[in-house]
């Protein structure tokens, strides 16, 4: 369903991606992880179509589609979500209103009716217990006030209702006490379940405890060089990422 | 309802009520309470356009609250401008006089059609204790002038808020003044103006405080399109008498072209060393990553634009008390900016 091939890109003219390739197919879960600076968070950003993010060479094909020519807005319509590292207040935009039009705007490129307010409310009351979050948040502002877990929580509960085909977590687990990650855990495993596919962006080895990638690849420098089974991140936990940067400069 | 400053009495409804008084302020000139209080607080010997007024003033409305008493609703004074092939000038005046602990809510609304000249002026009393909510909602004719006053005076442990929103008009200055002139007063000024095309508007406020213990408490906030131009110019005085004073001051203005212009000018004069005071000033575009995160969940960039406009606004236009008039400023801001905000379905 998503295939990134030779992917080179970055930000203000400085390359940061140097040939990313990787295949997701549906219904799989894929962790990525990798040293600070790698260009993690570079490519969840490419893939979501963040303004600033440049693509100098490669190609990414989303259901058969050029993703790259997509706006942001029609990458969610098409069934993206990306959960964002650090999500964004938005004092005077309510949450609710904010998610009832997302999910109808997805809905009506994808053929099905909108939402009236009742339905909607009975589908958010829903998942809101998936993530444990509190009804009084819904008639907030967009994030506004929100801790750090309830921010990342909030981009779960966001991700149950729009119910992605592809939904890709950037640091989401950075931050989370161990019931947080839990609950965080458990929305992308219900996701999961369901054959939808998740890239779970992440330093740390901690969330896959709890949620069990299928693949783990290794970005270092702007490339994949290490790609493995769920072991991988349990080696790379005990090791560090010293061992594979010191191949990398050896093949080189 | 008053048309070109004239007091248009077949077309009021008004409720009557044992401890209010409302009358055209050309019939109150008798009472005792109206030699009192008129013309004491706005100042014509140094405001020229308020002199203007006073000379010139045919009529306007003049309301009493009794003290100890609550007036449930809101009184609504509408304005009506123009409408005359020649361009016509109104002075309306206003009196508001509120008794000791008494309640009242007023809503000043200015429209009309073609050109014209409003020059408006209302002074307000608020006796000890009493808690009055008015509003000013400027929505003139795009071809229309308006400079008005609105002067407030407040007694011992009186509570004002006063809520300028200017939308209409193709020149406007809008003056807020307030003098907290008994101790514990608290004030609160809101203002907001929505302007587009070449429009321009002034805002100048001056908060007095003269007494100690008061709070104020002021936040402006503009939204400019195209070529418009807005001005904030808002002075907090704290006199050496007024110890304890606890002043904010705040405003904001989201700039949605490269053409528009504001300036911006906050001022403190601080005259004794025992008060808390701030203020602050900010000048921005629309949030370019609050703009990405809606994006990011399917919102199309328009709406998203529509949904951040409409939350800079609401700020100032959720915490209107009075329903009927909060809808109807929304409505106006919708009318303002079609192409910004194309579907008034699309907010809260």
């Amino acid at each position: 369903m998503l295939d990134i091939k030779n992917l080179h890109g970055g930000i203000d003219g400085k390359e940061i991606l140097r040939g990313v390739n990787l295949h997701v197919n549906p219904g799989e879960v894929h962790a990525i992880m990798g040293p600070n600076g790698s260009g993690k968070s570079t490519l969840a950003n490419v893939l979501a179509g963040r303004p600033g993010y440049q693509v100098t060479a490669g190609s990414v094909t989303y259901e058969g589609k050029d993703l790259l020519a997509m706006k942001p807005e029609d990458r969610a319509r098409e069934g993206i979500f990306l959960a964002m590292q650090y999500p964004v207040e938005i004092p005077g935009v309510n949450n609710i209103y904010f998610l009832k039009a997302a999910l109808n705007a997805v809905r009506k490129q994808q053929g099905l009716e909108e939402l009236d307010a009742m339905e909607f409310l009975q589908l958010a009351r829903e998942k809101m217990k998936l993530v444990d979050l509190d009804e009084s948040f819904m008639n907030r502002g967009v994030n506004e006030g929100f801790s750090g877990g309830e921010k990342k929580r909030n981009e779960i509960f966001q991700m149950a209702v729009l119910d992605p085909k592809l939904a890709i977590l950037d640091e989401t687990d950075s931050g989370l006490d161990i019931d947080a990650l839990k609950i965080v855990a458990n929305g992308v495993n219900t996701l999961a379940s369901e054959r939808h596919s998740v890239v779970v962006i992440t330093h740390y080895q901690r969330l896959l405890t709890f949620l069990v990638p299928d693949f783990v690849h290794v970005l270092v420098d702007g490339r994949i060089e290490k790609s493995g089974g769920k072991e991988l991140a349990l080696e790379l936990e005990q090791k560090g990422y010293e061992w594979i940067e010191q191949e990398v400069a050896a093949a080189r | 309802m008053f048309v070109n400053g004239r007091f248009a009495p077949d077309m009021c409804t008004n409720s009557e009520h044992p401890t209010m008084r409302v009358m055209p302020i050309a019939e109150a000139m008798k009472g005792e309470n109206f030699e009192r209080h008129f013309s004491r607080y706005a100042d014509y010997a140094e405001h020229s356009m308020t002199a203007l007024n006073t000379a010139l003033m045919q009529d306007g409305a003049y309301v009493e609250i009794a003290p100890g008493s609550h007036v449930q609703g809101f009184i609504h004074l509408l304005f009506i401008g123009g409408g005359h092939d020649e361009p016509i000038m109104a002075h309306p005046r206003n009196l508001i006089v509120v008794g000791r602990n008494s309640q009242i809510t007023v809503a000043e609304t200015f429209v009309g059609s073609g050109t014209y000249f409003t020059n408006a002026v209302t002074e307000i009393v608020a006796g000890e204790g009493a808690v009055v909510d008015h509003y000013k909602f400027e929505c003139e004719s795009t071809d229309a002038f308006h400079v008005g006053t609105v002067q407030i005076h407040q007694e011992r442990s009186s509570t004002v808020t006063a809520r300028s929103i200017a939308i209409g008009g193709a020149l406007v200055r809008n003056e807020v003044n307030a003098a907290l002139a008994g101790e514990g007063a608290g004030l609160t000024l809101d203002g907001l103006f929505v302007v587009s095309g070449s429009q321009h508007v002034d805002n100048h406020t001056i908060i007095d405080h003269v007494k100690p213990h008061c709070d104020s408490l002021e936040l402006y906030k503009g939204i400019l399109d195209e070529s418009s131009r807005g001005i904030f110019d808002g002075t907090i005085i704290v006199r050496p008498d007024a110890q304890k004073t606890n002043s904010r001051q705040v405003n904001r203005n989201l700039l949605l072209s490269e053409s528009a212009i504001i300036d911006s000018k906050p001022t403190l004069e601080i005259l004794n060393d025992d008060v808390k005071c701030s203020h602050g000033s900010t000048i921005g575009q629309l949030d370019e990553e609050a703009l990405f995160y809606l994006r990011a969940r399917g919102i199309g960039e328009a709406q998203a634009r529509s949904l951040l406009i409409s939350a800079f606004a609401s700020e100032i236009v959720d915490r209107m008390k009075v329903e009927p008039v909060r809808e109807q400023i929304r409505r106006a801001i919708f009318r303002q900016m079609p192409g910004r905000l194309p579907d008034r379905r699309e907010t809260p």
